[in-house]
Formats: structure tokens, C-alpha cells, sequence
């Protein structure tokens, strides 16, 4: 055991010392940061002891930012400097938003810096403090939301999951963690919101069989089916759409209103957000009584609960269609579903708890405060992704919401990984050239269900270069594709005759760009509440920590099995240097260091994946002895 | 375990074209569980990425051995044979009055006021040929007649398109 004269006595860290992590719900109306305390998932409070953070942004002249409920006050007074809903902009471009509804009162213009691939550009909100994105406007509320977790926690996070609709697309997903870095969070997992709530409902009923989550916010919709086994989530089929939520039942009431009241079309942006929360008002009134009074702009009137009913109807029907397309997707009736489960505020409405019960022919479960299920069901996974539970067995096995392909001659999507294929995924396919002499090729990364490229998102461009002069048909081109954890996408392209070969992480059009992110990284600077340096410095420290304790741990285990001498000796001299430096003020040095031992382990660390698969399989052939006798 | 491994290896499963779905789940399940990218989540950033690669082999296999299509298509990949995919047209006449009927019926569906019956009656129809199918390969295939067990895929695929096909329909009437 030379390895255990390496630390100090007294120096080595803990070994099961407890990691800081968070689950953090960032919704469209309200975001809000839970944990796991001694085994209990709870969600944290601020010093006014709410769970629930407006996700609203205020942004003055001087650069003053507030966020919460200080800036939604301000909502009617100050429209156009406080940002609401922000997350229905997250990944989208200026031509998205204008299909979004004429109705916002924001100016928006589109961004300078976009990359080239982009002809739209993406959106800023034109404010008094400048032109903010959305992802700078969320960076903000998670900001917030991190200072709250790292007081309560009295520390500095290890890392969180941040959840996101299951009917994000790749560019929304990439917008949510362009946030997350920005405000310096490290996220171990984007989950999606629907899986939050199962495992929030599951673990809590120790339920198993098929789980149906309908799950309607503020701003988005989403269905998700899963099956519960042995603590295995896994998710057959989603669905949903990602702009419909309680806020059209909001608009669709306000324009009542304004019929009712004779108010004319072209109101101000004061007006509009007066009107939306009187409608607002009356909505979550009438889930407690029948009828309520209205009264704006001098007019006063009467709504009551069918009124209501009519108006949001269609709406909700919506939604019931896309719970039909997901349960066949999953190939399942809906007496099929033995669990369902209602997530996010709007299914407060009673309206929407009825028409569920009615589709499914069971009453939804509701008994997790829908604010808080979400939020729950992450700080649960963030608690086991930091490895604070050695031995669980919960393990979420998501898919990826839409399918993701290339574009092909004629203007037509060639789908490459179909939607609600399981995640991780890595295809390949092979494309040839359809030119004589052709030496270069577009590669166009697309996501969406129909044919015509017109018809889908797309993602990114880039070019495979240098493929030599052949026939048109004799090039063989691969082209990769692999979807990591998070759903987030790498494709690759390579000639196979010749081997050349081009890569892109796919950074969406209507993504940030690294140079945006950096440029926003250093702004931001000079409003950090904190010292940047310190924070990075804390980071490499832990991740440093985290490399020293797990080598070591699996150089005692089996690296006397797995290594000859020479290799051995080198790692534990590579550790060595690593345990000096990682007690050093130089962050810089200490990323370096880090990088190195993993170059020095990496050898290392692919035989013990791969002993461990003998000894999955060893288990196996075992059973199926046993099973013959 | 990269994209060439023996999916069946994968799973301790035995090379065969009849497998045991509710224990394929079950190795899956354990499998993932050992090999998820989360249960890496907390180490270091290359036995991440292995995770990652491993993990999508893993899903690959699954799907291609949960799928009775897919598992005869594999099965014969593994003996080097591999099928021209659409281009395989089948030269059995009753088979191919059959499949024009079908197609007919599923075209006229649109206009008919009992649509969901109608495209019931099209997928049960093609739910239990596929079905036979599936016997028949299993029986060429154990008895290593491996070009007649093509032409079985090529059968079968027809009838999992038309499967398909039913269901967007059903899809655009609930619409």
C-alpha cells in the first residue's frame, strides 16, 4: 500500500464527504433550486421564505439588475425594461419570435454578432442597460437561484441538473446551458422536466408500471411516457409543444376582456400587461369559486367558470392530442397508464385536471405541489449524479425529443437518429458524391419530423474539404452522429477512401457562439458580486480533489491487476504531482495538472471499463448456466 | 464494446433468432445500469466519454434485438449476408396480389366514414403475416437457408411499412 503515503495524514479529503448539489426548475413564470438534505429532497427558500422565484428580470440605467419579485413589480410600470417569460425565447431566432404573437411588448432586435449559418440572428431585448439576450436575462435568474443554494448549503456547488422541456430542441437545450455557464453553474445534467416529476412521484410512491406526466407551465406543454422497473426510469415517448401554457389562457382571457370592455386593438405596452394580469387574476380565482368580478379601464364585469371553460378549450384540447400521439408512439393505450401525473402551475385550472382525468378515465395524481415536483425530481438526481449515493440504483434512460438527420439532394431531410430513439445514441451513414471530380461537401445538420428541409430546424452547416477527385458515386462519406447524455449533438463527417475528415459540435444558429459567450463572461465580470478568479480557482480545487480521490481509489483497487510496474510507478508519480498542486493558488496550473493526469490515466481507465464488462458478462454466462440446469 | 461487438455477446444472450424479450430487457436494464454515462457523472472526463460511447452501443443493441425486423436483419449480417434493403422485391405472386390489395384498401381508407375500422382490419391483416414471417425465418434461418431467409426479410419489411403506414393514417384522422 506504498500509494497511502501520498497524503498527509489529516490532509486526505473525506471520503464520503457529502458534494453540494442542487436541482434547479427554471421555468417560464417561476424558477425555484431544491436539494437533497439528510435523504429529504426539499425545495429552498429565500430570505423572505418563498420556494417560488418570478423568473422575471429588471434591468435599470445604471446596470442594476433585480430579479424576482422586486422586478416583477415593476412589470406594469416599466414594461419594456422587465423581462418576463424570457424562456420562451431561449434558442430562438428573430423569425421565430414574430410567430410567436404580435403581442409582445418588448422592442426586439436581432443580435450583430450571430455566425454566418444564421440569417435571422438572435433576438436581443432592447432595454435602457442595453441589448440583453435570453440567455443573458436567464444567466441572471440562475445567478440567483445559485447564491440562495450556496448560502443555505454554506459552500460553493459542486454542480446542478437544470431541467428543460422535453420538447426543447437541440437549440433550446444549448441556450439552457450557454445560461448555466454563463453564470458559472456546473451542470451535471440537463434533465427533462416530465422525467423530473416521475422520479419526484415515483420514488415517493415506489410505484412501478407505466407513468403518464402531463406537464403544462406557463409557457410550454409536455407529455412524456414512462416505464418504472426495478428503479429504472425509462422514457417511451414524448411529445408537446413548446409554446402553449397557462400564458394563452392569460392572452385568450385578456382579449375577452378587451372585447368586453370595447378596448381598442392597439393598446399600449403598460395596458397589455395591466390587462394580462387582471386576466391572470381571474384565472387562478376561478379554481376556488365560480364566478369572479373584472374590473379595468372604468369597465367591470362578470366571468364565470364556463365562460372560462369556452375560452380555454381549444386550447387544452391541444393538449389532449398530443397526450394521444404519445401514448402511440409508446405503443400503448391509455389503460395502459397506471400513474398520472400533473406538473407545472396551470394544471391548477380545474378545467385541466378534469379534461386529463376524462382522456386517461383516472383522476391525476396531484399530491406534489406542481410548482415544486420538478424541481424535487432534479435536486434527487443532482444528489445521485454527484455520487452522494454510492449503490443507487436509480437510473433515468431518456430519449431525444425530435429527430435529427442531414439534408439530402432535392431539399429533403434525411432523418439519421429517429425521435424518442434512447440517449445516448451514436449512427452512422454512409452518403457518396453526385459529381464527377466533386472535392468539397455541405454537410447541413437538420432536426424535425417532416420531409422538406423548409419544414425543419436547422441546426448547423459545415464542410467536408479535400476529398479526392474521384467518379460521381465512388467517394464513400460517413457521417456520425452522437447524441451525448444531455441530448446535445456531435456530428462528424470522413471520406472513407482517404480518410479526410471534418467534426462540429453542433452549436445551433440561434445558440450562442463561443465569441458571445466570452464576451458576455467578461461583462459580466464587472458586475460580479464575487471574485471570478476565486470562484475558478475553488472549482479546479474540487475537480482536482475528485481526480485525486477516484484514482487513487481505483489505482488500491485493482491497479496492481490492470497495470505492469512501469505503469503503475508513472501514474502514482502523476498523482503525486497532482496532490501537491492541488493545494496551490494557481488555478491555471492546476487545470494543467488535471489535464495531464487524465492523458496518464486514460489507458487506465479503458481497462477498467473493460474488466468491468468481463465481470457483466462473466455474470451473465453464470445465469444462464444456472437457467439450463 | 464498440459498434462491432456481437449484440447478442453484449447481453449473454445466445446467437439465436428466438430470444427471451422480458430477459433481453433485463440485461439491458443491468447493463445500462453499469454503463450509463450518469453513473460517471463523478469521474473523470475520459471514463465519461467511454460511458457515453459504451452507453449508445448498448442502446443500439437493444433496439436492434428488440425489433423482430431488425434482429433478422442483424442475424444475417453476422453470416456476411446482407440484403439490398428496398431494392429485394419479392417473387412470390400471391404475396404480391395481397400486398396490392392492401395498398389499395389503406388508399381508399381516406374517404371511407368508417375510416378506424377499415385501417383495424389493414393492420390486423398485416399484424398476422408479419407475424408468419417471422416463423418462417426463424425456420430458414435454423436450417441455414440463408438466401430464402432475405427474401422472408424482404417480405417482412413490406408488412412493418405498412404497419407504420396504418398508423399515421390513424394519426391524420385523429388530427
Amino acid at each position: 500500500m506504498v500509494l497511502l503515503q501520498i497524503s498527509e495524514p489529516g490532509q486526505s479529503p473525506e471520503p464520503h464527504q457529502r458534494r453540494r448539489a442542487v436541482g434547479i426548475d427554471l421555468g417560464t413564470t417561476n424558477s425555484l433550486v431544491a436539494t437533497v438534505r439528510s435523504g429529504t429532497p426539499e425545495t429552498l427558500l429565500d430570505n423572505e421564505e418563498q420556494h417560488l422565484l418570478p423568473s422575471v428580470v429588471h434591468y435599470d440605467a445604471t446596470g442594476e439588475v433585480a430579479v424576482g419579485r422586486f422586478a416583477y413589480a415593476r412589470s406594469s410600470s416599466d414594461p419594456l425594461n422587465t423581462l418576463v417569460s424570457v424562456k420562451r425565447f431561449m434558442g430562438r431566432g428573430v423569425e421565430d419570435i414574430k410567430t410567436l404573437g404580435s403581442q409582445l411588448p418588448y422592442e426586439m432586435v436581432a443580435s450583430g454578432s450571430s455566425d454566418s449559418n444564421n440569417a435571422s440572428g438572435m433576438p436581443y431585448f432592447k432595454t435602457v442597460a442595453g441589448n440583453i439576450s435570453p440567455v443573458a436575462a436567464s444567466a441572471e435568474i440562475l445567478r440567483v437561484l445559485v447564491e440562495r443554494a450556496e448560502l443555505a448549503l454554506d459552500g460553493a456547488l459542486d454542480g446542478a441538473v437544470i431541467t428543460v422541456p422535453a420538447y426543447f430542441d437541440e437549440a433550446q437545450r444549448q441556450a439552457t446551458k450557454d445560461a448555466a455557464t454563463l453564470a458559472g453553474v456546473k451542470v451535471l445534467r440537463l434533465l427533462n422536466e416530465p422525467t423530473a416529476a416521475a422520479v419526484a412521484y415515483g420514488l415517493d410512491q415506489g410505484g412501478e408500471g407505466v407513468i403518464a406526466v402531463y406537464d403544462l407551465g406557463g409557457g410550454t406543454f409536455d407529455i412524456s411516457i414512462l416505464r418504472l422497473s426495478h428503479g429504472v426510469f425509462e422514457v417511451l415517448s414524448t411529445g408537446g409543444d413548446s409554446a402553449l401554457g397557462g400564458d394563452d389562457f392569460d392572452r385568450a382571457l385578456a382579449q375577452w376582456i378587451a372585447e368586453q370592455a370595447g378596448l381598442n386593438e392597439d393598446l399600449g405596452p403598460y395596458e397589455q400587461r395591466q390587462l394580462l394580469i387582471e386576466a391572470r387574476k381571474a384565472k387562478e380565482l376561478l379554481s376556488e369559486q365560480v364566478q369572479v368580478k373584472i374590473s379595468v379601464a372604468g369597465w367591470s364585469g362578470v366571468l364565470d367558470r364556463n365562460q372560462l371553460n369556452t375560452l380555454i378549450d381549444p386550447l387544452i384540447d391541444k393538449t389532449l392530442r398530443s397526450c394521444k400521439r404519445a401514448l402511440r408512439d409508446a405503443g400503448l393505450k391509455s389503460n395502459d397508464v397506471a400513474n398520472v401525473v400533473m406538473v407545472g402551475g396551470s394544471t391548477r385550472t380545474l378545467r385541466v385536471r378534469e379534461k386529463v382525468a376524462d382522456e386517461f378515465g383516472q383522476e391525476p395524481l396531484v399530491n406534489i405541489d406542481p410548482d415544486r415536483v420538478v424541481a424535487i425530481g432534479a435536486a434527487i438526481q443532482a444528489d445521485v449524479l454527484v455520487g452522494n449515493k454510492p449503490g443507487d440504483e436509480m437510473l433515468l434512460l431518456d430519449v431525444i425529443p425530435l429527430s435529427l438527420g442531414i439534408e439530402t439532394m432535392g431539399g429533403l431531410m434525411e432523418k439519421i437518429i429517429h425521435r424518442n430513439t434512447t440517449i445516448p445514441v451514436a449512427k452512422a451513414q454512409d452518403f457518396t458524391t453526385f459529381k464527377d471530380g466533386q472535392t468539397a461537401m455541405s454537410i447541413h445538420v437538420l432536426q424535425g419530423e417532416r420531409e422538406l428541409i423548409s419544414d425543419c430546424r436547422s441546426l448547423a452547416r459545415f464542410e467536408l474539404r479535400g476529398i479526392p477527385a474521384m467518379v460521381a458515386g465512388a467517394a464513400k462519406i460517413r457521417v456520425s452522429f452522437q447524441v451525448d447524455a444531455d441530448g446535445l449533438l456531435n456530428v462528424s463527417a470522413k471520406e472513407l477512401t482517404s480518410g479526410i475528415e471534418a467534426h462540429i459540435e453542433v452549436k445551433p444558429s440561434y445558440g450562442l457562439n463561443d465569441d458571445d459567450v466570452t464576451r458576455m463572461l467578461k461583462e459580466s465580470y464587472t458586475h460580479a458580486r464575487e471574485d471570478m478568479q476565486l470562484r475558478a480557482l475553488r472549482e479546479q480545487q474540487v475537480d482536482a480533489d475528485r481526480m485525486y480521490e477516484d484514482l487513487l481509489a481505483a489505482l488500491n483497487e485493482d491497479g496492481r491487476q490492470l497495470l505492469n510496474d512501469d505503469e503503475y510507478h508513472c501514474l502514482e508519480v502523476a498523482l503525486k504531482d497532482l496532490d501537491k498542486i492541488r493545494q496551490s493558488e494557481n488555478h491555471r496550473e492546476i487545470a494543467r495538472h488535471i489535464e495531464m493526469v487524465s492523458k496518464t490515466s486514460e489507458e487506465f481507465a479503458a481497462r477498467r471499463m473493460n474488466a468491468s464488462i468481463q465481470k457483466a458478462l462473466a455474470g451473465h454466462s453464470l445465469d444462464d448456466v444456472e437457467k439450463d440446469v | 464494446m464498440d459498434s462491432t461487438s456481437n449484440y447478442f455477446e453484449i447481453f449473454g444472450l445466445p446467437v439465436s433468432y428466438q430470444v427471451d424479450l422480458s430477459l433481453l430487457s433485463e440485461r439491458y436494464r443491468d447493463m445500462q445500469r453499469e454503463f450509463h454515462p450518469d453513473r460517471y457523472a463523478n469521474k473523470p472526463a475520459q471514463e465519461q466519454r467511454i460511458a457515453v460511447q459504451y452507453a449508445a452501443v448498448i442502446n443500439q443493441a437493444f433496439s436492434q434485438l428488440q425489433s423482430p425486423l431488425l434482429r433478422a436483419q442483424y442475424l444475417l449480417s453476422l453470416k456476411n449476408i446482407e440484403g439490398q434493403g428496398d431494392a429485394q422485391i419479392t417473387r412470390d405472386p400471391l404475396l404480391l396480389m395481397q400486398q396490392i390489395e392492401l395498398r389499395e384498401k389503406l388508399a381508399d381508407i381516406a374517404q371511407a366514414n368508417n375510416a378506424f375500422s377499415l385501417l383495424e382490419e389493414v393492420a390486423e391483416a398485416a399484424e398476422s403475416e408479419y407475424i408468419a414471417l417471422q416463423k418462417v425465418f426463424d425456420q430458414q434461418y435454423s436450417e441455414s437457408k440463408f438466401q430464402e431467409a432475405l427474401e422472408t426479410i424482404a417480405k417482412m419489411q413490406f408488412f412493418s411499412k405498412l404497419l407504420v403506414e396504418v398508423e399515421q393514417r390513424e394519426h391524420e384522422l385523429d388530427d
